[in-house]
């Protein structure tokens, strides 16, 4: 290293480090994604995996949602009274469910277990070279390893999400219903009123995008992770961190594509 | 005749570190070679560039006459369904059963019904000295020599006509280390196999060996016939088979 670092010059490595990181993540995205059209399937793995991501993450999903929509129902209450616009609370919390708070918070939620559970288990097959073992006997890593992952992810976290959007309006609910005196039936039909299927669908869309990638991230960190535990460890919170990133960012370009030019 | 495996001017680097220097090698059909050499001197890195997991940075690697490294998918596909490869640290799926280990290739490589590719794997832990038994258990649950003996019958399970073995002694006790020997010695023989082995074990290099290759400092000094090893004249060769600390081969015991 050299003593006197000049920062221009940290500045223009640290760049260039970034631009190689991202052809590299590219180039990983690129392959898998054209991996996924070519046989051998493997339903097997792919079915285990839709498990391992849906099933396991479904409380955690499920309970972020909950408590997100009932604080969100209190806030606005409380917001809306100064107003005396108390009945905006419905539709404001199914469109901040479904629209952001829903696939982004189920998102991460679902980054933090499973991106750094992939990295873990992909790099420890990494440095043990049960990756190069899989080449000698004839079975492509890519298509046995990252492609039952990224589909389970894709398919997976939109159920995630719509389980999610579901139980945050509910906590909404309850909290309306049962602590801020709202009426129960208009609370429904408010909910219904507001909520307009394009929300579903980018909410569905949404969820695809980071499921593959969180799916991406995980894969590609455990794939080209070295160097021992250290280096799976590395991998591991590189992994999460890349997650967290590159969703809050698809989620923002998807929400100026779709939402920019409404009134 | 054509050799079975030909390493021609093969050199490898990792970034500024060249580990390969211009690396020739060959090895007739049917023959065992044995590369030995101290720890980090590019005996695995050898390995790994002619099963394709690494790509040599110039050079050829040739099997049956054919350069695996302008080979197109099929060859290279078809080269690797014929080859079998004990890893340095076994590499067994600690995901899968025994039995599944041994019957991965079969199964996923060569689409052999499940039922069938376990009465092989069933039949190839047999092989090893391992029953019926063990091949329910998983990886965590054998111990070190259990595991080479289980990575050598995944490596023979596809019949191979080249066997690949990185280590198969390393870290066992001097009894097991013989009996894995022996194992290698009989699946060869019976298999009709080429094999290149790569060994720090001079009895194992001794017992499995036609021929001996030292590789050093990234180059082959040294090659020729089992029984002419302890005549080589070659110090270095002699340095390395007596375990000597003085000699022309100076260890780096501190950090490169
Ligand atoms: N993928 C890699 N990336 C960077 N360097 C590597 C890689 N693989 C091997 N090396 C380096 O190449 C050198 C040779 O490694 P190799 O594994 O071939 O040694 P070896 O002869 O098999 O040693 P040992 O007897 O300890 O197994 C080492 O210095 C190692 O650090
Ligand atoms: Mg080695």
């Amino acid at each position: 290293m050299n003593k006197t670092a000049n920062p221009i010059q940290i500045i223009g490595h640290i760049t260039l480090a970034s631009l190689a990181e991202i052809g590299r993540l590219s180039r990983f995205a690129g392959h898998a994604v054209a991996s996924i059209a070519l046989p051998p399937f493997y339903l097997r793995a792919l079915l285990r995996q839709i498990w391992l991501i849906g099933y396991n993450s479904l409380p955690v999903v499920g309970l972020t949602a909950l408590f997100t929509g009932a604080a969100l129902a209190q806030q606005i209450f409380v917001g809306g009274s100064r107003f005396n616009a108390e009945s905006v609370v419905p539709g404001v919390v199914v469109i901040a469910i479904v629209r952001e708070l829903g696939p982004v918070l189920g998102g991460l939620m679902v980054a933090g277990r499973v991106s750094s559970a992939m990295a873990a288990e992909l790099g420890t097959m990494r440095v043990t070279e049960q990756i190069d073992a899989l080449v000698t006997l004839s079975t492509d890593p890519f298509k046995y390893l990252v492609v039952p992952r990224i589909l389970a992810a894709v398919i997976t976290l939109p159920a995630l999400v719509l389980v999610a959007n579901i139980i945050g309006v509910m906590g909404g609910y309850i909290i309306g219903t049962e602590r801020l005196g709202l009426n129960s039936a208009s609370y429904l039909k408010v909910t219904a009123d507001f909520l307009e299927a394009s929300d579903v669908v980018s909410s569905l869309v949404k969820a695809a995008v980071f499921g593959f990638i969180i799916a991406l991230a995980g894969s590609y960190h455990g794939y080209y992770s070295r160097g021992g535990a250290q280096g799976v460890g590395r991998a591991t919170t590189n992994a999460v961190v890349t997650a967290f990133i590159l969703i809050l960012l698809a989620n923002l370009i998807i929400t100026v594509l779709v939402f920019g030019d409404a009134q | 005749m054509t050799p079975k495996i030909e390493l021609r001017g093969v050199s490898k680097a990792f970034g500024r570190k060249l580990v390969l220097k211009d690396v020739n090698l060959s090895i007739a059909a049917g023959q065992s070679l044995v590369i030995i050499g101290g720890s980090g001197t590019g005996k695995s890195v050898t390995i790994k560039s002619i099963l394709g997991l690494l790509t040599p940075d110039s050079g050829q690697i040739l099997i049956d006459g054919k350069d695996m490294t302008r080979a197109s998918r099929r060859d290279r596909k078809a080269f690797l369904a014929d080859i079998g490869m004990l890893f340095q640290g076994a590499a067994l799926f600690d995901s899968l059963p025994v039995w599944q280990n041994v019957a991965f290739g079969l199964i996923e490589g060569k689409r052999l019904k499940k039922a069938d590719a376990k009465e092989i794997a069933i039949e190839k832990l047999g092989r090893v000295g391992l029953g019926p038994d063990v091949a329910e258990l998983h990886p965590a649950e054998l111990s070190g020599g259990m595991q080479k003996r289980v990575g050598l019958a995944r490596a023979i399970a596809g019949d191979p006509s080249i066997i690949f073995f990185d280590e198969p002694t390393t870290g066992l006790d001097p009894i097991m280390a013989d009996v894995i020997n022996d194992l290698i010695v009989e699946c060869v023989r019976d298999l009709g196999a080429t094999t290149l082995s790569i060994t720090h074990d001079m009895a194992s290099a001794r017992k499995i060996a036609d021929r001996i290759a030292m590789l050093y400092g990234g180059e082959i000094i040294w090659e020729g016939a089992k029984d002419s090893i302890d005549q080589s004249g070659n110090a270095y060769v002699d340095q390395f088979i007596h375990g000597r600390a003085d000699g022309p081969i100076q260890m780096q015991v501190t950090d490169d």
